[in-house]
């Protein structure tokens, strides 16, 4: 336990990410004979970030504002209905959309159109809760300065949480950029399209991490900006505190377009699509148009999501509890270092990881004639989904763990019990909660990963996610129906429990409490404001 | 030899020194009170005592066992040490009563059952022994805290600043109440704070902690009467320091003639705590003017402008009060005995 531990899962983890640029040393110009991808995969990827982030900045700050700064019938549950979308992976509503035949969708705006509606909750989660925290005395202070209240909105409101909303904006540009699947299906050729096609169509794999190397570099930018603005975010957010603004009640017209607007859109994102899907799940079943092998498939699906849901949880305890431990500045970079796979999309990470575990495979195959232990079986599957959601694992379970004041540990220590003890007696049993929801995070996006299982699955070995994917590629839509219902349905679950967690009160809050027992009141859901 | 022993005791954070050639003995049975103002080290000699954190330098010896020292470092759970948390830190998953018998793990069950109960007794909390500890009141939680550090019957227990989380009017009553439970115990206890009222009233000795070591220790009545420095002075109440001419038994001020704790000759600096000044009106006239009046109930303090330009602090009880603006002679109070500073 300790320095050790942390040390160690970081290099395991962010140590073949490492390895993607040395591919440039190693074979230079392997990128060269694919450079005519390269234009159109810029381009492409250019336009989807303008696109997806002018929309969800948009969107997703106007809904924010809807139900932040007005009251009208319905708002609570309308609050909540809007962050569905995240449930359904934007390959799904793809599958939806080319199946309905929507005239145009096979194009750039087509796919900027799709990300933009499953994406936007993320702008629209942090930007609500920012404009919740805001301080009554602001917006009050802006309308004694003589300004409308729509204009104190627009003058103060807004601006105080830009950083939460640019913030937003960041995470769900990751997604965009990370996705695979909706940019394959609609012909869109981004970068993990590229890199897609020069692995199984090329066979060339310091091509693919080259490629790799230029779209890391894309999204780690994002990422730095990400979090660099969300530091301001907390920042912002603490100066501010006190009541709450209160919601202004809509009439008459507005208050019809308020409720019609967002019920609509989560009726044509989430609605009409399970319905839709429904309908041909029900088809496909009566006229046996399911896929191939669908038994074998959610099989392999339930069974990668559950070991990952144990494992993935596990490493990540390890890694935050040794950083925890050993309370130096090493620690904290080697976690920080660890959790750096969030966001990366899958086909990277997929790309990173073949490279060491190949060369230890063709090691061990030398010695022990084992053949591809590693990169022919799970193993290097479950490698993968480690690197891409250790993060996720880690931040359910920090967040937990920053919850339990450091004298805790030092009490326990006190009192005569040992780290492992107080692992066991103190940590664990206030972890549950975390530990739980880690799990439940990681199941349900490896049920929906697709880009990394599609390069890293051994043969026989597809999951629901391929089977959607495929079925789609082939235009055969009732076949992607069922295991795509299937998929979605099963990402309703984190998301539900988003929604029951989000009623309390968040970390940064509890973290501003005075010290005492009194966080253990964090607990108790904090009351919605009328 | 005493039970609790610490000896050349240093700890730095990179070039801050918290605590710096620290020596000071606790006696079995005692309470002593550490009082300095915070960022004086008292928390870093807690954590180094309770094994937290590793002396740089020095050694801390419990009953007769060197729990840390060169080459020497017990981890805390071996070093029967209890600690009371300035905010209490009790598990919120656990009730009162498997926060008091956390210690006791490897007690058999009715041992554990019984000692439990026994002490929820000393601390007056048989009654609320399966409570979740988050519907317990600020005074509850306290004593929960108390019980769970007595409960395994440590060689010492700590108390970092017990009282600075509970507002003014719990804060005198359950000081007393902390004070007979730790008696009751026959407990060791070091007791950390940064009022000195409360290490005035509650400690049988009181170390005076300035800048990472100890400066005086002694019963509160020498510590405050004859304070050994004019920081301590200061530090430890308030006070004037006068300058004047020492003959034996008294010295001779421009306030008129104290006796000295100890005899000594010459120029020397006095300090004379404010109640041991009077005041005296004649027609009007007087050797200083009342600057501000700081009424407090039962007593008054008074801040003067002397006619030297001196500012004198006197305090008195709210008998007779003097108003802002008027003229005063300042004289020694009967008895008035006071220690020389530097």
């Amino acid at each position: 336990m300790g320095l050790r531990t942390t040390v160690l899962v970081a290099l395991l983890v962010a140590g073949p990410l490492v390895g993607l640029p040395l591919s440039f040393i190693t074979s230079p110009g392997a990128i060269d004979q694919f450079s005519g991808f390269l234009p159109e995969a810029v381009a492409a990827t250019f336009w989807i970030l303008i696109g997806v982030g002018g929309g969800t900045l948009v969107l997703g700050t106007a809904l924010a504002a809807l139900v932040s700064f007005f009251e009208f019938p319905g708002r609570r549950w309308i609050e909540w209905a809007l962050v569905l979308p995240l449930a359904m992976p934007s390959y799904v509503f793809t599958l939806f959309a080319l199946g309905l035949r929507v005239p145009g969708i096979r194009s750039t705006g087509g796919a900027v159109v799709v990300f933009t509606l499953v994406l936007y909750p993320y702008v629209y989660l942090l930007a609500r809760s920012a404009f919740l925290s805001q301080s009554r005395a602001l917006i009050e202070a802006a309308r004694g300065l003589g300004t409308s209240r729509a204009r104190a909105i627009l003058r103060v409101g807004i601006p105080l949480a830009r950083p939460a909303i640019l913030g937003g904006v960041a995470l769900a540009l990751m997604e965009a950029l990370a996705d695979f699947g909706t940019v394959n299906l609609l012909g869109v050729r981004t970068f993990t399209d590229a890199i897609y096609r020069v692995w199984f169509e090329a066979f060339d794999r310091d091509a693919a991490m080259q490629l790799a190397t230029l779209l890391v570099s894309v999204t780690l930018t994002l990422l730095v900006l990400e979090r660099l603005v969300r530091g301001r975010a907390r920042h912002a957010q603490m100066a501010a505190r006190g009541d709450l603004v209160p919601p202004l009640r809509l009439r008459g017209l507005p208050a019809v377009a308020a409720v019609l607007v967002p019920v609509a859109l989560v009726v044509l994102v989430v609605g009409v699509p399970l319905v839709q899907l429904g309908v041909w799940s029900v088809q496909s079943i009566r006229e046996s148009l399911l896929p191939v092998e669908f038994g074998a498939s959610v099989r392999n699906s339930l069974l990668l999501a559950g070991m990952s849901a144990v494992l993935v949880p596990v490493v990540a305890l390890l890694l935050a509890y040794g950083a925890r431990e050993s309370n130096s500045r090493t620690a904290a970079t080697a976690a920080r270092t660890a959790t750096i796979g969030y966001g990366l999309p899958g086909s990277v990470v997929a790309v990173a990881v073949i490279v060491p575990l190949g060369w230890i495979d063709r090691r061990l195959d030398g010695a022990f004639g084992t053949g591809l232990l590693l990169t022919g079986t799970v193993i290097g599957l479950f490698y993968a989904y480690l690197v891409r959601f250790l993060a996720l694992a880690w931040g359910a379970i920090e967040s937990s763990l920053l919850r339990v004041p450091r004298q805790l540990d030092e009490a326990a220590r006190g009192l005569g019990a040992d780290r492992l003890d107080v692992l066991a007696r103190v940590h664990v049993p206030l972890l549950r909660a975390g530990l739980a929801t880690a799990a439940l995070l990681v199941f349900v996006e490896v049920m929906k990963e697709l880009p990394a299982t599609l390069l890293l699955r051994p043969l026989g070995g597809d999951t629901m996610a391929i089977a959607v994917w495929q079925a789609t590629t082939e235009s055969l839509y009732k076949t992607a129906a069922l295991p795509a219902l299937m998929i979605v349905l099963v990402g309703l679950l984190p998301v539900a429990l988003m929604i029951r967690l989000s009623g309390r009160i968040g970390v940064s809050d509890v973290e501003a409490t005075p010290a005492g027992a009194g966080w253990v009141d964090v607990e108790e859901p904090e009351a919605v404001p009328a | 030899m005493s039970h609790v022993r610490m000896r050349g005791l240093a700890k730095s954070f990179g070039s801050v020194h918290a605590v710096r050639e620290l020596n000071l003995d606790i006696e079995r049975g005692e309470l002593l009170a550490v009082l300095g103002p915070s960022g004086c080290g008292k928390t870093t000699l807690l954590r180094m005592i309770a094994g937290f954190e590793q002396p740089d330098a020095g050694c801390v010896v419990v009953s007769d066992e060197v729990v840390a020292g060169p080459g020497r470092m017990v981890p805390p759970e071996r070093r029967k040490v209890g600690m009371v948390f300035q905010d209490y830190a009790l598990f919120p998953h656990l009730t009162v009563e498997g926060n008091v018998g956390f210690g006791l793990s490897t007690r058999s069950r009715e041992e554990r059952e019984g000692i439990t109960r026994r002490t929820l007794e000393l601390v007056g909390l048989q009654h609320n022994a399966s409570c979740p500890v988050y519907e317990l009141s600020g005074g509850e939680r306290q004593r929960v805290a108390l019980a769970r550090a007595l409960a395994p019957e440590p060689e010492l227990v700590l108390l970092d600043e017990p009282f600075s989380n509970l507002d003014a009017t719990l804060r005198a009553g359950l000081r007393r109440e902390v004070e007979l439970i730790l008696r009751d115990a026959e407990a060791t206890a070091l007791l950390v704070t940064h009022d000195q009222e409360e290490a005035l009233s509650l400690a049988d000795r009181l170390a005076v902690m300035r800048d990472g070591h100890i400066v005086q220790v002694g019963p509160p009545v020498e510590v405050y009467g004859s304070p050994a420095t004019r920081w301590a002075a200061q530090f430890v109440g308030e006070v004037n320091v006068l300058s004047g001419i020492a003959r034996g038994q008294g010295v001779e001020t421009e306030l008129g003639t104290f006796d000295l704790r100890r005899p000594a000759t010459g120029a020397v600096q006095v300090a004379v705590r404010p109640e041991q000044l009077e005041l005296s009106t004649r027609d009007g006239g007087g050797n200083a003017e009342v600057v501000s009046r700081e009424f407090r109930g039962h007593d008054v303090l008074y801040r003067l402008r002397h006619e030297g330009g001196k500012t004198l602090l006197v305090q008195l009880p709210s008998l007779e009060l003097h108003d802002v603006g008027d003229m005063v002679f300042v004289r020694p109070a009967p008895a008035a005995v006071t220690a020389l500073v530097d």
